[in-house]
């Protein structure tokens, strides 16, 4: 078990290691400068001398090999640079940024899991009725749905008309603010999750090893609580890994909209003012992040089935 | 839901979206960019604006009819680029095997560690925002699933045979590859296509939104969105209808994909949900 | 034997429904079982026999139910009966294996638990007990080594292994009836022997009446005392096991029998090409008007077209369903 553990840690080096190569090159060929954008921006007057005391300052004039051997060289020291804009290093601001990402993306996942998994299984158990066609409904509608938009709809409804809720911000951090953004990012994942969990449960259903437990003498609620819950358990979690994943990647967007102080709105900001050390960093955060998800989720996958060999 | 209506539905939606981006020149009331009278800004919906009308007092339903040409052309393109990569690493890979397939194997497996929308937003980045940068940031972030796809088909396809036979008559490799294995191959990859196809138009409309894809004036529907925000006290509307195309085209796409599924692919239907 | 027989059905019907439509998918069949007496069924695949056990203990799901006839069990009806009290037979006092070994057990369990999990629900013992009791019970279907393998998941065992298990599973409560559906179609030639002898010795050692089903003539030839053949959802002729296979009646018994491939008489006779019977088992749907076996049937008249055949009880016991039969 530990050495499968081990082994699942190391297959992700490999990954971490192009994914930094793949970022930093994808950065070194932009065109335009950080120091020259502050100029294309209008909002402040940069002369030449400027631009390359900064050019010199950042070490943007050396060659390309010579700045990523430096840049590997500073990831080994989990150092991801400055940013070009606050000088702060980037580590600090990433870290400051982590802990609104990770609330807005669990509470999102709490969510679709709390929602999708019950409406799945429900849509399952009455395949063919009523309560299933609605809810199958409502699971294509939640993946069609864009997230920008119905989080302009909850904003309107919720905090704009009703008042219920604030419409935006991260406030003093308090759960009200984190109820609209975590829904607009929560219902793509449930939908996701319900069509999941139905589709397991009725494979499961009609496998024959459940038959083998109806045949023994087991009573209904036995059946689904022992042996179709845990079975159906496997595939749901595998879901929820890749869906942990995309909620991250997808947290831009309902960020930048309920202006939520994560990595990413940081990244969005930070591409758009091309502070490129700070862009590097949220990516590299963004890809750690979602490996260890879904390392995780493979352990955990593991555990529960025995056909998984640790080897 | 019964058998076809997916389909039916699905196809139903597309199509309205696809007349409303061609015969847009006709359908429109007013030019969509040009057409700005900020005597008529904010308007809401009535008889002479439908959908009512933005800050600047253009026509909604114009800008939304004109929406549809950029958002069909970034989905159909940028996936038809994705399917293409997809097509030729998977089936490459798979059926000549060695340090080719361990290669498109760990490049596929990159691509799958990086959030894709997180992808396209760092190429969007490097490049000039507009419509060309969109295509090739969509159309290179979204193949590794059809790339799969593709690879196990032409792995299990390769030992049939009939594949066989074709390789004794002398058949060339590409000469097999495209007449033996594609279009065994092909109801799947069409299914994940329209499916794709969906869920590029959700990234051009989030790009565009976020302010790297189609920049204001032209009329993305991200974009609009992305204005109508300051706008949501005053004028609601302006946030409605470009959302609801975005929703309708979506929708449409992936009914038609869960509908095709259903036709060309009936024993994945229960695996990938 | 004037004694009560432990299993009596009669008249049994079971519905396939399709939208709005029901078609009889299983029609009229009625047998008996006595205690201890091992019955076959045999038939090609899609004639309904499968469906005909399942529904013995209430196992049918939709599309498909029971929808007429009796079902009796030491005495007591138990086509309707509740929920619960259904559940304390199922296991208990009639068990069932199945064809797939493969997909039989939980493969998220061990077998151990798999079997302990049958004295816990039929005998109220505490897991711990049970746990042992599985060992004993791996003892008795001859897995070597069971104090190892009661840890050992499904996957890890081999197709036989995995039906002793099942044979296990099912035996463990002493039922008093085993529905045997299939139990080695899916398993190697000469694995499927040694399971036929353990189910053999088994059920004869504790006195356990078997429901055999299968397609194999020349199984259900070796392990039943009485057989029963189906078409089509009907059973076709019932007769004890040596009479039906020397001087079969109804002219489908007739072509299975003609079509196994014979190591002795025949093949002394030279190369013969093996028989067949043309055609295929219709689909529930479109069961034929008049006898459903008259279109595959090189007997078929005009009455057999128009009239569907009853029941003719023979002198030596059992019945043949034919107008013509020999």
């Amino acid at each position: 078990m530990l050495s499968y553990l081990v082994r699942r840690i190391l297959q992700t080096v490999p990954i971490i290691l192009a994914v930094a190569f793949l970022v930093f090159v994808m950065f070194s060929v932009i065109p335009g400068t950080f120091a020259a954008s502050l100029s294309d921006d209008g909002r402040a007057i940069v002369d030449v001398t400027v631009v390359e005391r900064m050019n010199k300052e950042f070490g943007l004039n050396d060659p390309l090999y010579v700045r990523f051997g430096k840049y590997v060289g500073q990831l080994a020291q989990f150092d991801l640079g400055m940013s070009f804009r606050t000088r702060q290093p980037v580590t600090k601001v990433l870290a400051d940024r982590m802990w609104p990402t990770l609330q807005l993306s669990f509470a999102a996942m709490l969510f679709a899991i709390a929602i999708g998994v019950p409406l799945g299984f429900i849509a399952a158990m009455r395949s063919g009725s009523f309560v299933d066609t609605i809810s199958m409904v409502v699971a294509v509608s939640g993946l069609s749905l864009p997230k920008f938009w119905l989080g302009l709809l909850l904003m309107y409804l919720f905090a704009l008309v009703l008042g219920w809720l604030p419409s935006f911000g991260y406030g003093d951090g308090s759960l009200r603010y984190l109820i609209l953004p975590s829904i607009a990012l929560g219902v793509a994942p449930m939908a996701l999750l319900a069509r999941t969990t139905r589709a397991a449960v009725l494979d499961i259903m009609n496998a024959d090893f459940v038959r083998t437990a109806r045949a023994k003498g087991m009573s209904e609620s036995r059946v689904v609580r022992w042996h179709l819950t845990r079975n159906a358990l496997v595939l749901i979690l595998t879901t929820v890994g890749l869906q942990f994943g995309t909620v991250i990647g997808q947290a831009v967007v309902v960020e930048k909209l309920f202006s939520w102080p994560g990595i990413g709105s940081l990244l969005v900001d930070s591409v758009t003012l091309r502070d490129i050390p700070v862009v590097q960093g949220a990516i590299l955060a963004i890809v750690l992040f979602f490996l260890f998800v879904n390392t995780l989720v493979d352990v955990l996958c593991a555990v529960i089935d025995p056909r998984i060999k640790y080897t | 839901m019964k058998f076809g209506t997916n389909l039916m539905l699905g196809g139903a939606l597309f199509a309205m979206v696809i007349i409303a981006g061609i015969f847009a020149p006709w359908l429109a009331h007013t030019d969509p960019v040009m057409a700005a009278d900020l005597m008529y800004a904010e308007e809401p919906p009535g008889s002479a604006f439908w959908f009512g009308t933005d800050a600047q007092g253009r026509d909604i339903y114009s800008r939304v009819l004109y929406g549809a040409r950029i958002s069909l052309t970034v989905g159909i393109v940028s996936q038809l680029i994705n399917t293409v990569i997809g097509v030729c690493l998977g089936l490459s890979a798979g059926y000549w095997g060695g340090w080719w397939d361990d290669f498109v194997n760990g490049l596929t497996n990159l691509m799958l560690a990086v959030p894709s929308l997180i992808f396209a937003l760092a190429i969007m980045a490097i490049l000039n925002p507009g419509l060309t940068s969109l295509l090739i940031a969509l159309g290179l972030t979204n193949w590794s699933f059809t790339c799969r796809i593709a690879r196990a088909s032409a792995l299990s396809l390769k030992s049939q045979g009939y594949v066989q036979a074709a390789k004794v008559l002398g058949y060339g490799d590409l000469r097999i590859m495209l007449t033996q294995l594609l279009p065994n191959m092909l109801g799947p990859i069409i299914v994940i296509g329209t499916l794709g196809m969906g869920g590029a138009v959700l990234a051009e409309a989030t790009l565009s939104f976020l302010g790297l894809g189609i920049r204001p004036p032209f009329p993305s529907w991200g974009s609009m969105l992305s204005d109508a925000r300051e706008q949501i006290t005053t004028a609601p509307w302006i946030s409605i209808f470009p959302g609801l195309a975005i929703f309708v085209t979506v929708l449409g796409l992936n009914l038609l994909g869960d509908g095709l599924r259903d036709i060309l692919d009936p024993h994945s239907r229960s695996r990938r949900a | 034997m004037t004694t009560k027989p432990l299993l009596e059905v009669e008249h049994l019907r079971i519905d396939l429904a399709i939208g709005d439509a029901r078609f009889a998918a299983v029609q009229d069949v009625s047998f008996t079982i006595m205690r201890g007496e091992t019955l076959g069924l045999v038939g090609e695949s899609g004639c309904g026999k499968s469906i005909t056990a399942l529904s013995l203990i209430g196992l049918l799901r939709p599309p498909l139910n029971l929808s007429g006839g009796a079902v009796r069990f030491d005495g007591q009806e138990i086509q309707n009966l509740p929920a619960d009290e259904m559940r304390k037979l199922r296991g208990n006092r009639i068990a069932m294996i199945f064809q797939e070994p493969m997909t039989a057990l939980n493969p998220l369990s061990t077998v151990g638990r798999q079997i302990a999990e049958m004295f816990v629900l039929h005998k109220g013992k505490s897991w711990a007990e049970a746990e042992r009791l599985a060992i004993e019970a791996l003892v008795s279907v001859r897995v070597p080594a069971p104090e190892r393998r009661v840890k050992d998941y499904p996957h890890q065992l081999s197709g036989g292994m995995r039906q002793r298990v099942m044979i296990a599973i099912a035996l463990a409560c002493d039922p008093d009836l085993l529905l045997a559906d299939e139990p080695t179609t899916a398993l190697d030639v000469t694995v499927q022997a040694e399971i036929l002898d353990l189910i053999k010795d088994l059920c004869a050692a504790r006195g356990t009446a078997v429901l055999m089903i299968s397609h194999d003539l020349g199984l259900i030839a070796n392990m039943c005392q009485r057989v029963g053949v189906m078409y089509a959802g009907r059973i076709v002729e019932e007769r004890a096991a040596e009479e039906i296979f020397q001087a079969p009646r109804h002219p489908y018994t007739n072509g299975l029998i003609a079509s196994l491939p014979l190591l002795g008489a025949r093949a002394r006779h030279g190369r013969q090409r093996l028989k067949e019977i043309a055609g295929v088992v219709p689909p529930v749907a479109a069961f034929p008007q008049g006898c459903r076996f008259h279109p595959r049937c090189y007997a078929a008249s005009e009455t057999c077209r128009a009239v569907d055949p009853v029941e003719t009880h023979l002198p030596q016991g059992g019945f043949v369903r034919c107008h013509h039969h020999v």
